[in-house]
């Protein structure tokens, strides 16, 4: 399946991705109201780690085998068997954070809830992606071997 | 107590700002802060130099830059330049350094001179619908062509490079520029079918992929060169002098010498790189001569030998002596060429506008039956493909974009290229800021600029009722000037517009 990809040497630590990443997971879709006056404050789904000397930018491997659907009690995380992409259902998470704790890479993140990166269900290109000001971030087939 | 004035305001939109902070993560000039205490971003408007990295990195365009408002007791003879200069040297003590090129109100030429079209008595062509010519090829030309009874070439053609388009990159070496920069212009020659220039910081080793594109400097410092150097290249270039800075060498401090910098100019990690003003080994045409020749000889006379002076103002003489000596290419460089580094007073007050000296070298090697001999290049500051094609008519058979193809790859024309702290990450060392400049984006760019021009250049072309660029070569009779004395139509040698 297609994932996003981090190439570190490009990442300017600039950040655009969580920016928008969260104004793509606001229910406005407003950069400026998703910032400043949404209510609940809509979360971002990447986590730039590092400095400006050595950064990268971290989200949800959408593993083949995913230990957060493993350690999910309610049957809410579930990996999509044709998309491959992993995510939580609001409904039927009763945020026992579970997954969070399960996540080797840390990028399931706990709110009332827990939420975490769904490729931006329906897009061809990821939020994220689309908006990385220097293609530090990449949304292909088999990017780990590149 | 510092008696200086901020130059420019930085104004932030709180209606508009998210406080994401990303102006101040990209700021290298630290403009723009993060308080530590409550997190609120804050400016130091004397910190910034308008290269509006801040601007167009803001995700709601929050931020503004403008002129500040406080300002100096100013007149029309001591604006806030000068005083800003005086008080910077008060401080100091030192010589003015500056980046980029000449700023001063010099006139410019190009404005002033108007092109032809055709109308009625001859039909214009239509670049879309036929096939209009801009192949260009640099090199010396033989005298006169032989041909055996076979219609075979007997004569021996000296070496010519062959150019899809009559635009190249100027020099600009691995120091000056990141090699991320260098990177994107040689990939974007190299889909362009033109030619990139190394300056005379070496060749690093991941450039070698780019030999076919080329032009590899030998200068006053002979940074980098060896015999795989030479033979990596299509054109050898001797720079003697550069548009910027006529008569001033160059000086890359030992700090922005690292490891990679260091083994591509072949000296030691962080000693100074000096390039000397003259070359130690050429006080005369007839020295000249000596290293055109050798570097002929190092390469068996498979390239042609360019040799690059600045356009000042015994030119056209010292362009007669350049050809006699036996160089193939000469490459002009205007007074308003870029630069990384040089001392302000210079690059504002030394050299001639490139119109008038490209006019009269190509006049003098004319007029002295040299000029199939050499190929003439111009140089210092194409703004557009007008100003190009201006060059051509008046007599230039290519020229050389620096500063227009930076403006491609993000330059903002701070003119703080000598600080080194270069937010766009071209004119600098620093990994972080280097990193900023994807090559793959930015050759993408560069090539687009290229290909707009020749388009651009067609179009002219075909306007005038002409489809290849060798007719338009020196056709001043395709330029009217507007605006001139009869001294500067005589030396531009062209018409008034209305004549």
């Amino acid at each position: 399946m297609k994932r996003v990809y981090a190439v570190e040497k490009l990442c300017l630590n600039c950040k655009l991705c969580e920016v928008y990443c969260k104004t793509a997971h606001s229910k406005s879709k407003d950069i400026i109201k998703a910032h400043k006056t949404e209510v609940p404050e809509p979360q971002t789904r990447i986590f730039v780690e590092g400095d400006n000397l050595l950064s990268f930018a971290a989200n949800c491997r959408h593993c083949e085998n995913p230990a957060c659907v493993e350690a999910c009690i309610t049957g809410a995380m579930t990996k999509d068997p044709i998309t491959g992409i992993v995510d939580n259902e609001k409904e039927r998470c009763v945020g026992c954070m579970t997954c969070v704790m399960a996540c080797p890479y840390g990028v399931v993140k706990a709110a009332d809830i827990a939420f975490k990166c769904d490729l931006c269900r329906g897009e061809d290109e990821p939020a994220c992606v689309k908006h990385c000001p220097n293609r530090a971030l990449i949304y292909i087939e088999g990017g780990s071997e590149r | 107590m510092n008696f200086k004035n901020p130059e420019f305001e930085i104004v932030r939109n709180k209606d508009k700002c998210i406080s994401c902070g990303a102006c101040a993560r990209q700021c290298s000039y630290e403009a723009h802060i993060i308080d530590p205490d409550t997190g609120e971003l804050k400016a130091e408007d004397m910190n910034c130099v308008a290269c509006h990295r801040c601007v167009v990195i803001c995700p709601t365009r929050a931020i503004t830059i403008k002129k500040h408002e406080m300002t100096y007791r100013e007149n029309a003879n001591w604006t806030a330049a000068y005083i800003n200069q005086i008080n910077r040297q008060a401080d100091t003590g030192g010589v003015l350094l500056s980046g980029m090129g000449n700023p001063q109100p010099y006139p410019i030429y190009w404005d002033r001179m108007l092109l032809n079209a055709s109308q009625v008595t001859n039909p214009s062509i239509d670049p879309l619908r036929e096939p209009m010519e801009t192949r260009t090829f640099i090199g010396a030309k033989p005298e006169k062509i032989e041909l055996d009874a076979k219609g075979r070439l007997i004569t021996r053609m000296p070496p010519n490079v062959e150019l899809q388009m009559p635009i190249m990159f100027s020099a600009m070496s691995f120091g000056s520029i990141s090699l991320n920069a260098q990177k994107s212009l040689a990939a974007a020659a190299k889909a362009c079918g033109t030619l990139f220039n190394t300056g005379e910081g070496g060749l690093h080793s991941d450039l070698f992929q780019y030999a076919d594109n080329a032009v590899v400097q030998v200068a006053s410092g002979r940074f980098g060169v060896h015999k795989d150097y030479l033979d990596k290249s299509r054109i050898i270039e001797i720079k003697i002098g550069q548009g910027a800075k006529p008569g001033i060498g160059g000086h890359l401090p030992g700090v922005k010498i690292d490891e990679e910098v260091s083994r591509t100019r072949m000296i030691p990690l962080g000693a100074d790189a000096i390039s000397p003003a003259p070359h130690h080994d050429i006080y005369s045409i007839e020295d000249l001569r000596q290293l055109i020749y050798s570097l002929k000889e190092a390469t068996e006379y498979q390239k042609p030998v360019a040799v690059k002076i600045a356009a000042v103002h015994n030119s056209a003489a010292i362009a007669s002596g350049i050809a006699r000596a036996g160089a193939d290419i000469i490459v002009l460089d205007g007074f308003r060429g870029g630069t990384g580094a040089a001392p302000t007073r210079i690059r504002d007050n030394v050299g001639i506008p490139i119109e008038l000296a490209l006019a009269a070298v190509d006049e003098r090697l004319r007029s002295e039956s040299l000029r199939n001999r050499v190929s003439l290049v111009a140089a210092g500051s194409f703004r557009n493909s007008a100003d190009i094609f201006k060059a051509i008519a008046i007599g230039a058979d290519a020229v050389y974009i620096a500063s227009s193809a930076l403006i491609a790859l993000g330059c903002h024309m701070c003119q703080q290229c000598h600080t080194g702290k270069c937010n766009w990450g071209i004119a600098t060392q620093r990994a972080d800021l280097v990193k900023r400049l994807n090559p793959e984006i930015m050759a993408e760019r560069a090539a687009n600029l290229l290909k707009a021009w020749n388009h651009e250049i067609k179009e002219m072309l075909g306007g005038m009722g002409i489809n290849a660029i060798d007719s338009l070569r020196g056709n001043r009779l395709m330029l009217r000037g507007v605006g001139l004395n009869e001294k500067e139509l005589s030396i531009l040698g062209i018409k008034h517009a209305g004549e």
